[in-house]
């Protein structure tokens, strides 16, 4: 426990210190990893807690991104202002789209999913509502201005990023040791019999769909900060992947796991841009290869022990 | 009336290609219980390879268009089933016994690895089919012109699909693989070698996959190296719609939905033709989860 505290901990302030000695393209990468992991952490609690195949999670992730953008550009909101609000809007319609279908048996709600994420792709595309400024996207995002300190470069941006990665750690690990998350991971392991021991089962599903989808609608206003300019592409089927990628490989259910997913999925593809177009065919073998090899990923999830303390015990035999 | 029945002959020239790559769908999903999102591209696979050997070869020019084309296409379908094999045997068949997550990754894995390696090769852009190789003519039939190229599509995607269904319904073989897609444990014990039948599904789907990928090679002339992603999730909703695991029901569901994806994008709008699809999907999921034809069945506790 100690050495893994220690570990932890030597990790994050080397992590802290970097933007000081890298370049901004570098920290730009680490930015990104930082964006990926904030929308791995989210997802993570859909899949790899309350065990639902999401593979449309961008769809979230860009409702709360064009949420942001159209009442920054619209109505001049400081962006960050925003970021509850995008939260709101991204689990609003979690809760529309999911409430239907979340009853579906894991490979269906995969497909249901990737089709809901299509389905909001073309419709910005299409600039549904006269909105979403179609296949150019919305352009014109004011940066970010925290009390007068107006985020600008990579450098700056890594601070605002990787602070709410730390954050939302910390977020989804205190929820899993709550009520919510352990009836969550009974629901994963046997739905049966956490129906059977009296939780409400389709409710605790929805309420984990909508709470992901509700913190990567936030990482979208980060996302919509951080570029100034946001388009239907950038919302596709590959970002669902990525981000579903990177929790499996990583280790499902596990934080530290997602979090090294992240650096895993993007930021070797970086590390190997002298392969240019080789590359992501072996990222796909890789895949292949590290589900064969370590089925639970990189770091996986540590089966948690309840005791009973000895009181109890006590009373019991008394 | 008459843009009606043009729309139609379409839909169902597009539904037949659908039917087609939506059985390699259904047989793998009716045997392992497994999306095999590689499987379109399988279908991108077929169409590329189909390219390389219809100009290297120009078996048109040597056997004339109808034997030149029959000949590629068995030549494409044993290609593509060796690479559905190589798949399974080096992707699917090591996680058998592993979590559903696992597999899913795996076969998203496989995809980009396929995707990738088309893009390697052959560049990303826009390869164009030959034109020219199957007569322009068309049939008029009731005061409708309708192009020949997309009789033979539907004709021969029909006659593939019912040769199938005859294969799986008659034959000992089939009999073997309608065993071990509903309880492989027990298909065992009778003595059925459960990964050759496993392994015949991942020949048979891949193959009628990379048929349908040079039918759309010769008829739209353009293919391109994520193509497969789109065909394959319209081909995946096919056979929802028809009923999953269901061989009658993925051809069902193929022609109903290019005939509804035909029609929408004639009177509501081509730019929600994609959207159209989905939507389809998510109705018919929340409403009859197991399909047109598909029978409902209790869930196992």
């Amino acid at each position: 426990m100690r050495n893994r505290m220690l570990i932890y901990g030597a990790v994050a302030v080397a992590l802290a210190v970097s933007p000081l000695f890298l370049n901004a393209y570098w920290t730009d990468v680490l930015n990104n990893i930082g964006l990926y992991a904030a929308l791995g952490l989210s997802l993570n609690l859909i899949v790899g807690h309350a065990g639902l195949f999401n593979l449309g999670h961008a769809a979230f992730y860009a409702v709360g991104a064009y949420t942001a953008a159209i009442l920054n550009t619209h109505f001049h909101i400081p962006i960050l202002v925003l970021m509850p609000l995008c939260g709101l809007t991204a689990g609003l319609f979690a809760l529309i789209v999911a409430r239907p279908i979340i009853h579906l048996r894991g490979d269906y709600l995969c497909i249901v999913t990737i089709g809901v994420g299509e389905i909001v792709r073309i419709a910005l595309i299409n600039n549904v509502f006269g909105i979403t400024g179609g296949a150019n996207g919305i352009f014109g995002i004011a940066r970010p201005n925290l009390f007068g300190w107006v985020v600008r470069k990579p450098h700056e941006f890594f601070y605002l990023i990787w602070g709410f990665v730390a954050v939302t750690a910390f977020f989804f690990h205190r929820l899993e040791n709550s009520r919510f998350g352990r009836a969550l991971n009974y629901l994963r392991e046997d739905e049966t019999a956490a129906e059977g021991s009296g939780i409400d089962t389709a409710h605790y599903k929805l309420m984990a769909f909508v709470l992901g989808a509700a913190w990567a609608g936030m990482v979208g206003n980060i996302y919509a900060a951080k570029m100034t300019i946001i388009a239907p592409e950038s919302f596709s089927f590959w970002e669902s992947v990525i981000m579903f990628t990177l929790i499996i490989l990583g280790g499902s259910g596990s934080i530290p796991g997602v979090l090294l997913g992240a650096f895993l999925v993007v930021g070797l593809p970086e590390v190997f841009r002298g392969f240019t177009n080789a590359r992501m065919m072996i990222f796909g073998a890789a895949m292949i290869a590290m589900m064969i090899f370590r089925t639970g990923g990189i770091l996986p999830a540590r089966p948690r022990r309840y005791t009973v303390p000895d009181r109890h015990l006590a009373e019991e035999s008394a | 009336m008459e843009e009606f029945f043009q729309q139609l002959t379409n839909g169902l020239a597009v539904g037949g290609i659908y039917a087609l790559i939506a059985l390699g769908y259904t047989m793998v999903y009716g045997v392992l219980k497994l999306i095999n999102f590689a499987h379109g591209d399988l279908f991108t696979i077929g169409s590329y390879l189909g390219l390389t050997l219809l100009t290297s070869l120009a078996l048109t020019d040597r056997l004339g268009p109808a034997a030149g084309i029959a000949v590629l296409a068995l030549m494409v379908m044993g290609l593509v089933a060796l690479v559905g094999a190589l798949l399974e045997r080096m992707a699917y068949r090591p996680l058998r016994q592993s979590p559903r997550l696992s597999a899913v990754v795996s076969a998203l894995g496989a995809s980009i690895f396929f995707s990738n390696t088309v893009m390697l090769i052959y560049g990303a852009r826009f390869q164009v089919y030959p034109q020219g190789i199957l007569p322009k003519t068309a049939i008029e039939l009731f005061g409708l012109y309708i192009p020949l190229v997309r009789v033979l599509i539907l004709g021969s995607s029909v006659v593939m699909m019912v040769a199938l269904y005859t294969f799986i319904q008659r034959t000992k073989i089939g009999t073997a693989i309608r065993a071990a897609a509903i309880d492989q444990d027990a298909a065992r014990l009778m003595g059925i070698d459960v990964n050759r039948v496993i392994l015949l599904v991942f020949l048979i789907g891949p193959a009628l996959g990379g048929a349908a990928g040079l039918m759309v090679g010769l008829h739209y002339g353009q293919i391109n190296f994520t193509m497969g992603w789109v065909y394959g999730l319209k081909a995946f909703t096919a056979a929802i719609l028809g009923g999953i695991g269901n061989i009658p029901g993925a051809m069902v569901g193929g022609l109903l939905l290019g005939v509804i994806e035909a029609l929408g994008a004639a009177y509501l709008s081509v730019a929600w033709k994609d959207a159209i699809a989905f939507g389809v999907l998510i109705f018919i999921l929340i409403v009859r989860p197991t399909g047109l034809l598909g029978e409902r069945v209790a869930e196992k506790v």
